[in-house]
């Protein structure tokens, strides 16, 4: 038997690419330079990996320890769920995909959001999860993020979002479309009230989710090495018929093209907020 | 010109030729009930194909390479066109053009999406794919709209933001979310058109406005049904029945307050008629813009905001 959980070959595409996903078994092998950890180890050190700082992919449950003061979330719209607004199915009905999800992850949909305090600032607070159907944006992520806005604006709270997502979801059709539109449209009353808005940038942020709010930030901040970009790499592979450059759409490249403020460690992530809301707020 | 004749425009093309054919060779002969005969047959088949399109035969009729597109309308319907190039930073893109224009008494500024008919012109609009010098083009001529006081008409006919590495490298993202958040806001009144194929963040990148309107034989949708087959059918061959999951159409997007408005065309499509698209369409804008310029900019800014904060489902 082996005495960590070994992943499965020759299942995996770009799209549906796992090895980032936080381990489930006792020990894991870092990704990147195959460092054995245990998951003790791995969670002490924020899911990063201790030799060569590869990040984990992990869910919003984490990012609330990670960034918030304990115990501080309070949840909002927790259970709001998807209408399946199109009845819509493919090999799959769509509403037997969300049931199944919900089962699965424990989660209702592809965001978390709610109000929280970082080192004592009370500030508005959403995190997606990728293990969601891919991060997939549909009406519930636009309309979890859009009532988050109207809070913040409400009371007067800074806003920070994390993006973890593959674009929008394609079982809603064009309401996931319109959802970039709605949840940017909710940002011009929060830049109104000159309440910051610090948009963080996780591996992978890719399509709508990308081409609205998580480029709208005061701020942009990237985990490192995280995918950022509006189409998929193997998209744009088939677009110019040939291998792309060596680290092509990665935080380290937004930043260089200029799209991207900087990159955090996540250990410094919740330092690196406070300091920027310290001058902001 | 030669004419692309979709699958199912075949039998009435086919009978239509018959038809030409009697009329010519009627001379002296004695064959007018028959003649009427094969006109009411057409006229019958025409009503039943195009009154019970599905939804990839709307797609087609969509992507038609004789429909109209922006620059035809621009030329039908508006007077005194200038149009505009660059977006100040990086360069021209010519899948999207725009410019300063009257449509009857109206003063604007129209913008859209465009396509190339042949190979050469459509290599040179990048097959109406912007890149984001286009998106930023559009952004640069509707703040010239609002400092000037003229309400922006946009039309969309796009499959989609194009996907490139240079449009990666200068920004794709960027440059979509910031029209959606620039145009959330603009003080003066938007007319958002959907001429033809609406695809996905590339369509969107110029359609928040204060009225989306839709011809009848357009999609808009997340994805493209082909792309949508390919990643959840994981084949090609499901484009059909990705584009009825989608629900892509004007009738469909209606309710689901999407649009706010389908625009009819002549029977078989806009491509069968320009000019009389052209006139429906231009009665149709002036009407949209003289309920449009009345409203104040404020008011006007926030009923845009809280029509699209509005859009979706969800159960709580
Ligand atoms: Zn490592």
């Amino acid at each position: 038997m082996s005495w960590f959980k070994r992943k499965k070959e020759n299942i995996v595409t770009e799209d549906s690419d796992r090895s980032h996903d936080l381990p489930d078994g006792l020990w894991e092998k870092c990704p990147s330079c195959d460092e054995i950890m245990h998951k003790k180890q791995l969670e002490t050190n924020l899911w990063t990996c201790v030799k060569c700082s590869f990040h984990f992919r992990i869910g919003s449950e984490q990012y609330i320890k990670i960034l918030l003061d304990e115990d501080s979330f309070k949840e909002i719209d927790k259970k709001m769920r998807s209408a399946d607004p199109l009845k819509f199915e493919d090999t799959k009905k769509y509403s037997d995909r969300i049931n199944a999800t919900i089962k699965k992850t424990g989660l209702y949909d592809a965001i978390k959001t709610g109000t929280g305090k970082l080192n004592s600032k009370p500030v508005a607070f959403g995190c997606m999860d990728f293990g969601f159907i891919g991060g997939s944006m549909g009406s519930v992520v636009g309309e979890k993020i859009s009532r988050l806005i109207d809070k913040a604006c409400k009371n007067n709270l800074p806003l920070i979002l994390i993006s973890q997502s593959g674009g929008a979801r394609m079982m809603e059709g064009a309401l996931s479309l319109m959802q970039m539109a709605k949840t940017s449209a909710k940002l011009t009353n929060l830049a109104a009230k000159s309440l910051p808005y610090i948009s963080i940038v996780t591996d992978p942020t890719t399509g709508g989710t990308t081409a609205s709010y998580a480029m709208l930030g005061d701020l942009i901040i990237a985990e490192p090495k995280a995918l950022i970009g509006f189409a998929g790499p193997r998209v744009i592979k088939q677009t110019i018929g040939r291998d792309l450059p060596e680290g092509f759409q990665k935080s380290e490249f937004l930043v260089e093209k200029g799209f991207v403020d900087f990159i955090s460690h996540r250990k410094e992530l919740k330092n690196n907020i406070n300091n920027v809301l310290s001058i902001l707020t | 010109m030669a004419k692309t004749i979709l699958d199912f425009e075949k039998p009435i093309v086919e009978l239509e030729d018959k038809l030409n054919e009697m009329r010519k060779m009627s001379d002296g002969l004695n064959i007018d009930s028959e003649i009427k005969l094969i006109e009411e047959k057409v006229k019958n088949l025409k009503e039943d194909i195009y009154k019970n399109l599905t939804r990839w035969q709307r797609v087609q009729l969509a992507r038609h390479p004789d429909r109209p597109y922006t620059l035809d309308y621009i030329y039908m319907i508006t007077e005194n066109f200038t149009e505009l190039h660059g977006d100040r930073y990086f360069k021209d893109d010519k899948a999207i053009v725009g410019g300063l224009a009257k449509i009857g008494n109206h003063k604007v500024m129209i913008i859209g999406h465009q396509k190339g008919r042949d190979t050469k012109s459509n290599v040179y609009r990048n097959f109406g794919m912007p890149n984001p010098e286009g998106y930023r083009k559009a952004l640069r001529l509707m703040k010239m709209a609002e400092k000037f006081h003229i309400p922006v008409v946009t039309m969309l006919d796009t499959p989609g933001a194009f996907p490139g590495l240079e449009a990666e490298e200068r920004g794709q993202a960027e440059a979509i979310a910031r029209n959606l958040f620039e145009m959330s806001k603009l003080k003066v009144p938007i007319l958002v058109i959907i001429i033809g194929e609406g695809a996905s963040g590339g369509a969107l990148g110029i359609g928040v406005g204060d009225r989306i309107l839709m011809l009848e034989n357009c999609w808009y949708s997340v994805i493209s049904p082909e792309s949508c087959s390919s990643i959840l059918w994981r084949s090609w061959e499901y484009k059909e029945q990705a584009a009825e999951a989608l629900k892509l159409t004007a009738p469909d997007l209606l309710p689901l307050k999407v649009i706010d408005r389908i625009v009819p065309e002549p029977l078989g499509g806009a491509h069968k008629n320009h000019s009389e698209m052209g006139e429906v369409l231009k009665n149709v804008i002036i009407e949209e813009l003289n309920t449009l310029s009345k409203i104040k900019a404020d008011k006007l800014v926030q009923s845009r905001i809280d029509k699209f904060s509005a859009i979706g489902e969800v159960v709580e």
